[in-house]
C-alpha cells in the first residue's frame, strides 16, 4: 500500500495485477530457460526476482520488457495480451544492468529520449520542462548539459533511472542496476530507489542475485531456480517457512538436517535425528514421506553445557567462535549430523558465560521451532 | 635512468624515423624539385627553375576530372555496398558463420588485382553481361572501357578496405543501446537513425577516407577496365614517368595531385573532429 492508487484499486479488488505471468516458458534452443512461470505482479508493489545466475530471472524481465517473445503461455500487461506488442509499444520501461546510456547524446537528451519517440510529438517547451523535473527528482539539477563519459558511475545510473521514469511507465524494470556500484553507494541507492518507488508509485521489478538487496528493498520476493519459481512471498514468510531446501538456502543462513518423522499429528511433527535426538517441527507439507529434511535458523538454536538436557539437545562440539558485536556465530560438529551454525545473542552469550572453541556442549532445539521442508519436485 | 630512457625511446623510434626520412620525406622533396625542372631531350629531367610545367597542368585536366569524379563516387558507390554488408556481419549473422563470412569478404584479396580486373574483362566484355542482357532483349549496351566499368572495377576491388572499419564500429557497438532505444518506444528503422548509423560514423568516415586516398593514386583498374579511354591522374603519371619519360611535368602533376589531396583530407580531418568532439568514448580511427 505504498500509493493513493494502489489503495483504491485494493478497495475495489484485494490485488490488482499490473501484469500476469500464466504458464509462460522461454526455450532458446534445447536451453528451457523460463518454465510454466505464473505470476501476478501487484500494482504499486516492489517485487524482485531473486536467484543465481541462469535461474531464468533475467528472462522473465526480458519478456516484460518486450526483448524475448514468450515460446508458451501468456503474459499480459494493464489486461492486454502483450504477444503481438513489440517492446516500444509496451508500457513499462527499464534500467539497463549497465544502463545502457547513449554516448553520443547530453544527459539531458538521454533523459529526454523516450518523450521525443512519442507520436505525435510533444511540444518541444514540454519535453524540456520535463526534462529538468526528473532531472531533480534524481537530484541531477545541473547535469543536463554534460556528457554521459563526465559522470560517475552513481550518477549514471540516475540518469538510466530518469530515463526511464520520465515516462511513467506501467512497470519500472530493474536489471541488476546496482551490481557495478561500490558497497556504500549501492545501500545508499537502495534507499533512494525505494523512497523514489514510494513518491512515484510505479510499480518496481528488480532482477537480483543479492539476497540481502531482495530481502531489504522487497513487497514480495520471486524465487527462481532452474527456470522455475520456487516460491513467491514476502521476506518474512520466505524466511520463516521456505517451502523447500533450495528457497531455505538461498534466503538467510540454513541449517538444513536430515530426520525420521516418528508421529504427525495438528500440523506438527516428530521427528528423530541422526543423533538420536527428538525434537517437535512444524510441518505444512501434508505429505507422508518418513525420512523429511528439516530447516533451523542458527538464532532459533541455543547452547547450553553438555550435562544439561539430554533428552532434547544434540551433542556437538564448537569448531569456530566469531564474535560479531550484536551476536556471535559458533560453528559446531555435532555427532551423526555434521557442521551446524548457532548464533547467540549478546545477552545469552553473557549470561551462559560463552564456550570456547573445543568445547563439548549441547545444541538446544525448542520445541515447535524449525520447518519441515517439502520435497524438492 | 632519464637518458637511458630517452635513449631507449630513440633507438626504439630510429627505423621508423629512418623509413620515414627515406622513404616518404626524401622521394617527396625529389618530386618537389623536380616539378620546378624541365625536360631532358633524351627523357628524364633536367635541372631548371620554371613554372612552365605547373601552367601545362591544364592539359591533363581530363585526368583530374575523372580522378576527382570517380574517386568520390566510387567511394561512395562502396560505401552504399559495404555499409548492410557490414552492418549484416556484424549484428545478425550468428557467430558461428561470423568467420567464415569475414574470411570471404577478405578472400579476393589474395589473388593479384591485375588478374581478378581481367576476370572483369570478360565480364563486362562482348561474350559477358551485355550478352546475356541481349539475350533478354536489351540491345547493344557499351560496358566495357566505359566509366562505368571503371566504377565496378574500384568498387569491386576496394570493397573490402570499406568493409572493415564499419564492420569493427558495428561489432563494438554495445547491443543493449538498441535494447534501451526500443524500450523508450523507438521502432528499429528509427533506431537505427538514431542509434546505430551515429555510432557507427567513425568506422564510415575510416573506411570511406581510406578508399578515397587509395583510389585517388589507381591506375591498374583505369587501365585495364577504363580502356585508354577513362584516364585517372595515376595514369597520367605512369605515362608521364615510363612512356614520354617526361619526369618534370610528371612531377608537377604529382605535386597537383599531393595538394588536392591534402586539401580533401584536411576538410575530412575536421569533419570527424567535430564528429570526434561529441564521441570521444566510440574511439575515432
Amino acid at each position: 500500500m505504498r500509493s493513493s492508487s494502489e489503495t483504491d484499486a485494493a478497495q475495489s479488488k484485494h490485488h490488482e495485477h499490473v501484469a500476469e505471468f500464466i504458464n509462460v516458458s522461454k526455450r532458446f534452443g534445447s536451453i528451457l530457460a523460463a518454465d510454466r512461470l505464473s505470476l501476478g505482479i501487484r500494482r504499486g508493489e516492489f517485487l524482485s526476482f531473486l536467484g543465481p545466475s541462469g535461474c531464468g530471472k533475467t528472462t522473465a524481465l526480458r519478456m516484460l520488457a518486450g526483448f524475448e517473445p514468450p515460446s508458451e503461455g501468456i503474459l499480459r500487461i494493464d489486461n492486454t495480451d502483450m504477444s503481438t506488442v513489440p517492446s516500444y509499444r509496451r508500457p513499462v520501461n527499464m534500467v539497463f544492468q549497465h544502463y545502457a546510456l547513449f554516448p553520443h547524446m547530453t544527459v539531458a537528451q538521454n533523459v529526454g529520449y523516450g518523450l521525443r519517440q512519442r507520436r505525435p510529438r510533444l511540444p518541444k517547451a514540454e519535453i524540456g520542462a520535463r526534462v529538468q523535473k526528473t532531472l531533480s527528482t534524481v537530484r541531477l539539477d545541473d547535469f543536463g548539459a554534460r556528457r554521459i563519459w563526465e559522470l560517475s558511475g552513481g550518477q549514471q545510473q540516475r540518469v538510466a533511472l530518469a530515463r526511464a521514469i520520465i515516462n511513467e511507465p506501467s512497470i519500472l524494470l530493474l536489471d541488476e542496476p546496482m551490481a557495478a556500484l561500490d558497497a556504500k553507494l549501492r545501500v545508499e541507492m537502495q534507499r533512494e530507489l525505494l523512497d523514489l518507488q514510494r513518491i512515484l508509485g510505479i510499480t518496481f521489478v528488480l532482477v537480483t542475485h543479492d539476497q540481502e538487496e531482495a530481502l531489504s528493498m522487497s513487497d514480495r520476493i520471486c524465487i527462481m531456480g532452474g527456470g522455475r519459481i520456487m516460491q513467491v512471498g514476502n521476506p518474512q514468510e520466505l524466511y520463516d517457512r521456505p517451502r523447500n531446501r533450495y528457497v531455505a538456502n538461498f534466503v538467510g543462513k540454513a541449517n538444513i538436517l536430515q530426520g525420521e518423522v516418528l508421529a504427525r499429528q495438528a500440523g506438527q511433527a516428530r521427528i528423530v535425528l541422526p543423533s538420536g535426538t527428538e525434537v517437535l517441527v512444524p510441518d505444512v507439507t501434508r505429505d507422508t514421506r518418513r525420512h523429511v529434511e528439516v530447516v533451523v535458523r542458527p538464532e532459533a538454536l541455543s547452547l547450553g553445557c553438555a550435562h544439561s538436557d539430554k533428552g532434547t539437545a544434540i551433542p556437538a562440539r564448537v569448531t569456530h567462535r566469531t564474535f560479531l558485536g550484536d551476536h556471535t556465530e559458533y560453528l559446531l560438529q555435532a555427532d551423526g549430523i555434521g557442521a551446524l551454525q548457532v548464533n547467540l545473542p549478546r545477552q545469552a552469550e553473557t549470561a551462559s558465560g560463552g564456550h570456547g572453541v573445543g568445547d563439548d556442549v549441547h545444541i538446544l532445539w525448542a520445541a515447535g521451532t524449525g520447518l519441515v521442508l517439502a520435497a524438492e519436485d | 635512468m632519464a637518458m637511458t630512457q630517452s635513449r631507449a625511446r630513440a633507438l626504439l623510434l630510429a627505423p621508423a624515423g629512418l623509413w620515414y626520412v627515406t622513404l616518404l620525406v626524401f622521394p617527396l622533396a625529389v618530386v618537389l624539385i623536380f616539378s620546378f625542372g624541365e625536360r631532358n631531350p633524351i627523357g628524364g629531367y633536367a635541372p631548371g627553375f620554371t613554372l612552365e610545367q605547373y601552367a601545362n597542368l591544364p592539359s591533363r585536366f581530363a585526368a583530374f576530372r575523372n580522378t576527382l569524379t570517380l574517386a568520390p563516387l566510387g567511394t561512395l558507390a562502396a560505401l552504399i555496398i559495404a555499409y548492410p554488408l557490414a552492418y549484416y556481419l556484424a549484428l545478425r549473422v550468428s557467430p558461428r558463420w561470423k568467420t567464415t563470412l569475414l574470411i570471404l569478404v577478405i578472400v579476393p584479396f589474395w589473388t593479384s588485382i591485375l588478374i581478378r580486373s581481367y576476370a572483369w574483362i570478360y565480364l563486362l566484355g562482348g561474350n559477358g553481361i551485355p550478352a546475356l542482357l541481349e539475350a533478354l532483349g536489351i540491345d547493344s549496351i557499351r560496358l566495357i572501357n566505359t566509366p562505368f566499368a571503371v566504377l565496378v572495377g574500384i568498387v569491386y576491388g576496394y570493397l573490402p578496405l570499406m568493409v572493415f572499419p564499419i564492420y569493427v564500429a558495428l561489432d563494438k557497438l554495445d547491443k543493449s543501446l538498441l535494447d534501451a532505444a526500443s524500450d523508450l518506444g523507438t521502432p528499429p528503422w528509427r533506431s537505427f537513425v538514431q542509434i546505430t548509423l551515429p555510432l557507427s560514423m567513425p568506422g564510415v568516415l575510416t573506411g570511406s577516407m581510406l578508399v578515397f586516398i587509395l583510389l585517388t593514386g589507381e591506375f591498374l583498374i583505369p587501365a585495364i577496365l577504363g580502356g585508354g579511354k577513362v584516364f585517372f591522374v595515376g595514369n597520367a603519371l605512369v605515362d608521364l614517368f615510363l612512356q614520354s619519360r617526361n619526369w618534370a611535368f610528371g612531377s608537377a602533376v604529382a605535386v597537383a595531385l599531393i595538394v588536392i589531396m591534402l586539401i580533401v583530407v584536411a576538410l575530412y580531418a575536421r569533419a570527424i573532429r567535430r564528429f570526434g568532439a561529441s564521441r570521444d568514448d566510440v574511439g575515432i580511427m
